[in-house]
């Protein structure tokens, strides 16, 4: 057989190989120990110098190219083999997957609000005080000038819990004011805190619940004024608000723990049941405040003509409301989990300042 | 506190508009809460005659009335009311009105075929009573086409303020206009008040009946007889405005005391004279005592309540209410008229106590002008003799209105140092002036005498208030409160963070954070350990709302209940809040705590092609409790999980986790099947609760350098093993003994199957765990893993009575 004829063959065996195996069986053939081509390159070693020059690069090359034939067609095979597995190998991209826990959980408006005001007062140098939910009446009231049977006590609908051996009642605090009394007889002025907690009054309706929450805000030094606490105020508003400003309205008013003493209405605009602040012609009231009584101050120790402050209360459902849009009260504690859902907060959503109250 | 504005402008000299008062009353601290104004609202109202009023034809009950309007021709109105008749004059409104009584706006319409352009109307439509019966049947002389509400006398607008508590001196319409004039906005018009010259001496003396220590119950009683007068009607303009505000006429003598109420703040009563018997004395109540009064109900009277008594009994409740038996009417002709002055203390617990609200009582018990009572007295006796006729006598007085002067020393700077606003002394001076203060002596510091009428006025800060109420709040500019002078530190407490990671980490685990109520129904309470007597609301708002929690589970499980109940059963909640061991601080403690419901678990709820997650079980709540531990970064060294738990907890589902015996810090669990049922609890529902307080903190270290790093340069080799122990033998039992079967090697014990069921005897279960072991210093050979694997099989046995599985 003359090489070309041998070579013919073997290229046309190693392009009919269907697979690997087909293709192993043709190599053996050729290149194996026994293979023609194999057998052939044998020959070389008997030839004589002149009979290998001639015939030598004949062999050689038809071994290249069989070899060259024979890579070839292996990875033709290889690349066809796992296009077939890839072509098999096929999901359905649109199923759903689980969500993912971390989207599913939500923090409830109330906590998300506290963590607001907690990252903005923060700012300001206001620690964070808290103190019980059972409170003496005469930390709830006496301490913070509300006199025994002083018409202003009715002003709270207080919840009592029952008389103990004395006859003395404790109460469900009204207000987190109380923990102003707490702090300032714990600590030397000067005094930075605010208060978040539950407070509780005797009161059910479309826009009061028995139980809800407040924010206190107390600052005591030897300077602090009422231009400082509109300060205070209005800062504080706008970067809750996230709004570039607000006009805020003070209005003389009463409260027994504060002289002079002030309730502070937003201005803001009502569009469709959308509450816009820094634009409008309605009024808000959203806060009472006032510079800390003299008595308040005598009843923690404090001499009223060296230091002096101011506190502030804020209802944090009601400025959750404000912010967020909820329309009703009530279901901030029914724990529907369509309502949890839908007005909660991402876990990872945590307020802060540098990366803004709000994502 | 309501009034009308010509009210207002009895008392004050103004030009100033209804809108421009409203402001500045909000503006000084009188807040309107609401403006009337009927005129405004009933503008397109007039007043017409009935030309005719013939039959309807396809209608029994209704007329076809022609009404001449005042403006154009005649118009047709078709008219139900039986008393439209021909002649009447009445009110018309024209098509396009809102009609208040019936909240609709009326349009041209046919009424059973015949067309109607308006409609007359009753006092009920117009919102102005309940006179329903047929329409507004007027006088001959009301002018026609003239605004209905104009000719009523109804064009006085009603202004409501919200008077705080502070302010009595506002409970009259007199001090309302003072305030008021503070600002400027008008003169405070200050009639001359002459004595009333008495025709003889007053007939019954009077007595106060107290000892020393009573005397402040009523320090002052002023009383006067006047003969003959004539009790019919008041007259229309004292009706119009006591109608205004929202009280019902009665007859002259009545009127006038609620005028002057409303008008000075001066509550008085009067004593039909020809009804008492005798003297009057004033009093504590005897216990059995009893008062038919004025408002039809009798009341029971204790000691502690003050009142005014004859020879017949008790005839009224001092500074409270009148009795019926003494009550003044039509055939009143001797009339005694009562000022006095009452204790606030006093009259609050008795007001309070009986559960009467009153003007009189609203006002003593805010304090009442203790240096008016006399001219008071003389003024209610100036409108009886004007309105009424009839002869007065001389006062009859016993007591003395209490000492009320107490002089304020105060440095102008005191405005400065609390307000931060720098006002003229010349301004300051004025508004505290004309505020009735008076001010002695010049220069920085001068003496303030508050006027009587402001039992409020304690100290310099009050003086504050009045000065910067009447300039207004918003001339103080803000000011920044000083920053510190260093950068932030953190503020909150270990306690304050972990609560609020708390929160991050159990949402982040698929869980909606729930905010309940801190008292929930007594049964809840007391299943969850709770109930104790100290912590049960004295006063409730409802049954369900009665004890103080003293866990957050019960109020989770009922509201994953509701949302069940309400087409998701897969609720998955939890709440970190507050909870109550008992009545003092140191009981509250804050808890971290969630349920899970139904299919609710971590990794989502519900059917899923990838394969429906089944019902939750204990280890859905161990691991939100571990997870939580892990994330507040509690040293978890010293952990222990028990076995069992509370009462509220399956007895066989559930564990303890704590740090020892005596420091428990959760549990976790299947609640109880007696616990679901008696909360009303349908399908399977677990729960932890870890109370925050009693984790352990991390130690304080000195600096935040973290422990060194050893890592081991040999390959980490795994080893498994099945045993066979009892059943009642804890896994973590065979954990922990092949842990520390060889301490230096074993890394990590994971139990990676547990089986019960054939090929394992009754009673066993099979526990496979696998065993990684690192070595240290160099590779272990097979004989030494061999030798590692012997001790860990013969320690586990040892310790559980563990075979190796064969």
């Amino acid at each position: 057989m003359d090489f070309a004829e041998l070579e013919r063959d073997l290229l046309a065996q190693v392009d009919a190989a269907s697979d690997e195996a087909a293709l192993e069986t043709v190599r053996v053939a050729a290149l194996g120990k026994k293979g023609s081509v194999s057998e052939l390159l044998k020959t070389l070693g008997a030839m004589t110098p002149d009979e290998r020059k001639e015939r030598g690069p004949l062999i050689n090359g038809l071994r290249d190219r069989v070899q060259g034939a024979l890579t070839q067609r292996r990875d033709a095979l290889a690349e066809a083999a796992l296009e077939a597995r890839l072509a098999a190998e096929r999901v359905d991209v649109t199923l759903p997957v689980r969500e993912a826990p971390e989207a599913r959980g939500r923090i409830h408006p109330i906590s998300q609000v506290i963590d607001e005001i907690t990252a903005i007062f923060s700012d300001m140098g206001f620690s964070v005080a808290e103190g019980p939910d059972i409170e003496t009446d005469e930390l709830n009231f006496t301490a913070l000038n509300f006199p025994p049977g002083h018409p202003a006590r009715e002003m709270h609908d207080t919840f009592f819990l029952p008389p103990d051996r004395d006859g003395k009642r404790k109460v469900l605090r009204t207000h987190t004011s109380p923990v102003q009394i707490r702090t300032m007889r714990a600590k030397e002025p000067p005094i930075r805190v605010i208060i978040p907690g539950r407070t509780y009054r005797h009161d059910s309706d479309q826009t009061h619940t028995p139980m809800f929450h407040q924010v206190e805000g107390l600052v005591i030094d030897r300077s602090a004024n009422f231009a400082n606490l509109r300060w205070v105020l209005e800062e504080f508003c706008r970067t809750f608000f996230e709004v570039d400003g607000v006009k805020m309205r003070f209005r003389p008013s009463f409260f027994p723990f504060t002289e002079p003493s002030a309730e502070v209405d937003i201005q803001c605009s009502r569009k469709g049941g959308e509450i816009r602040f820094g634009e409008g012609e309605d009024w808000l009231e959203i806060l009472g405040c006032g510079m800390v009584h003299p008595n308040v101050l005598r009843n923690c120790g404090l001499d009223p003509d060296s230091v002096q402050g101011f506190a502030f209360g804020v209802g944090i459902d009601r400025i959750a409301m404000l912010k967020y849009g909820m329309p009703d009260l009530r279901p901030f504690f029914e724990a529907d989990v369509r309502w949890l859902q839908h007005y909660g907060f991402r876990p990872l959503d945590v307020p802060s300042l540098v990366g803004g109250l709000t994502s | 506190m309501k009034f009308t504005l010509s009210w207002l402008k009895d008392h004050l000299d103004t030009a100033a508009s209804l809108e421009t008062v409203a402001e500045t009353l909000t503006r000084i601290g009188l807040e309107v809460e609401r403006v009337e104004d009927k005129a405004a609202a009933l503008k397109p109202y007039v007043i017409a005659r009935v030309l005719t009023a013939e039959q309807h034809p396809n209608a029994d009950r209704l007329r076809v009335c022609s009404v001449e309007t005042g403006e154009g021709a005649p118009v047709q109105v078709v008219c139900g009311a039986p008393n439209a008749r021909a002649g009447m004059l009445s009110v018309f409104a024209p098509p396009g009105t809102y009609v208040p009584g019936k909240d609709i706006t009326l349009s041209v319409g046919t009424i059973r075929g015949v067309e109607s352009r308006g409609m007359l109307c009753s006092g009920a439509e117009l919102g102005l009573g309940d006179d329903g019966d047929g329409i507004l049947d007027l006088p001959a002389d009301a002018p026609v086409g003239t605004p209905y509400a104009v000719w009523a006398g109804l064009d006085d607008p009603v202004i409501e303020i919200n008077l705080t508590p502070n302010r009595p001196d506002c409970t009259s319409v007199h001090g309302i206009a003072r305030d008021l004039a503070a600002t400027g906005l008008g003169v405070l018009k200050r009639e001359p008040m002459p004595p009333v010259r008495g025709e003889g001496p007053a007939p019954a003396a009077v007595t106060l009946d107290f000892d020393d220590y009573d005397r402040g119950l009523c320090p002052y009683f002023a009383l006067r007889l006047v003969r003959g007068v004539r009790n019919g009607p008041s007259p229309d303009w004292m009706q119009a405005r006591l109608r205004a505000i929202g009280l019902r006429p009665i007859n002259a003598l009545v009127d006038i005391t609620n005028y002057m109420t409303f008008d000075r703040g001066r509550p008085l009563h009067v004593f039909d004279a020809a009804k008492v018997a005798g003297a009057l004395t004033v009093r504590r109540a005897r216990e059995g005592e009893s008062l038919a009064a004025l408002d039809g109900r009798t009341y029971a009277l204790t000691d502690e309540m003050v009142v005014i008594a004859d020879g017949n009994g008790v005839e009224s409740i001092g500074g409270i209410i009148g009795g019926e038996a003494t009550g003044c009417d039509e055939s009143t002709t001797d009339v005694l008229i009562e000022s006095a002055l009452w204790s606030p203390a006093n009259i609050a617990q008795t007001g309070r106590r009986l559960g009467i609200i009153t003007d009189a009582r609203y006002r003593f018990e805010r304090g009442v002008d203790p240096a008016f009572a006399l001219a008071g007295l003389d003024l209610a006796t100036r409108l009886v003799t004007d309105i009424c006729g009839g002869s007065p006598s001389d006062p009859a007085i016993a007591g003395e209105p209490p000492e009320t002067s107490h002089v304020i020393d105060f440095p102008w700077t005191e405005v400065r140092r609390l307000a931060g606003i720098e006002l003229s002394r010349a301004e300051m001076k004025v508004s505290l002036e004309s505020l009735g203060f008076h001010i002695a002596g010049s220069g920085d510091r001068v003496k303030v005498l508050p006027p009587s009428w402001r039992p409020d006025i304690e100290g310099k800060a009050d003086l504050v208030e009045e000065i910067v109420r009447i300039a207004g709040l918003d001339r103080i500019e803000p000011k920044p409160l000083p920053r510190q002078s260093h950068v932030a530190t953190a503020v909150l407490t270990p306690l304050q963070k972990r609560t609020r990671l708390a929160r991050r980490a159990l949402a982040s685990r698929g869980l909606l954070e729930a905010v309940t109520w801190s008292f929930i129904p007594r049964e809840d309470a007391v299943l969850f350990g709770g109930g104790a007597p100290s912590l049960a609301l004295a006063n409730p708002i409802a049954s369900e709302l009665s004890d103080m929690r003293p866990s957050l589970v019960p109020g989770l499980l009922r509201a994953a209940q509701r949302n069940a109940d309400r087409g998701y059963p897969d609720a998955a909640l939890f709440e970190v809040g507050q909870c109550f061991a008992s009545d003092e601080p140191e009981g509250q403690s804050i808890r971290a705590a969630a349920v899970r419901r139904g299919t609710g678990g971590h990794a989502g709820a519900g059917r899923h092609w990838d394969g429906a997650a089944g019902p939750v079980d204990a280890f859905e709540a161990k691991a939100d409790a571990m997870a939580l531990l892990a994330a507040l970064g509690v040293p978890t060294g010293g952990l222990q999980v028990a076995a069992g738990g509370p009462a509220w907890l399956h007895p066989g589902r559930s564990g303890t986790l704590q740090f020892g015996p005596k420091t428990v810090v959760g549990h976790f669990g299947e609640v109880h099947p007696r616990v679901a049922k008696a909360l009303g609890l349908k399908g399977v529902i677990v729960a932890f609760e870890i109370t925050l307080d009693a984790l352990p903190l991390p130690k304080h270290r000195p600096t935040k350098v973290k422990p060194a790093l050893a890592l081991s340069d040999f390959q980490p080799i795994s080893r498994d093993f099945a045993f066979v122990v009892s059943r009642d033998v804890a896994a973590g039992e065979v954990v922990k003994a092949a842990a520390s079967a060889e301490r230096k090697l074993v890394t990590g014990v994971d139990v990676f199957d547990v089986y019960e069921g054939a090929g394992v005897p009754e009673g066993s279960k099979s526990v496979a765990i696998a065993v990684t072991l690192q070595p240290v210093e160099k590779t272990l050979t097979d004989a030494e893993i061999e030798a590692v694997s012997a001790r860990i099989v013969a320690e586990v046995s040892r310790k559980t009575g563990a075979t190796l599985r064969a």
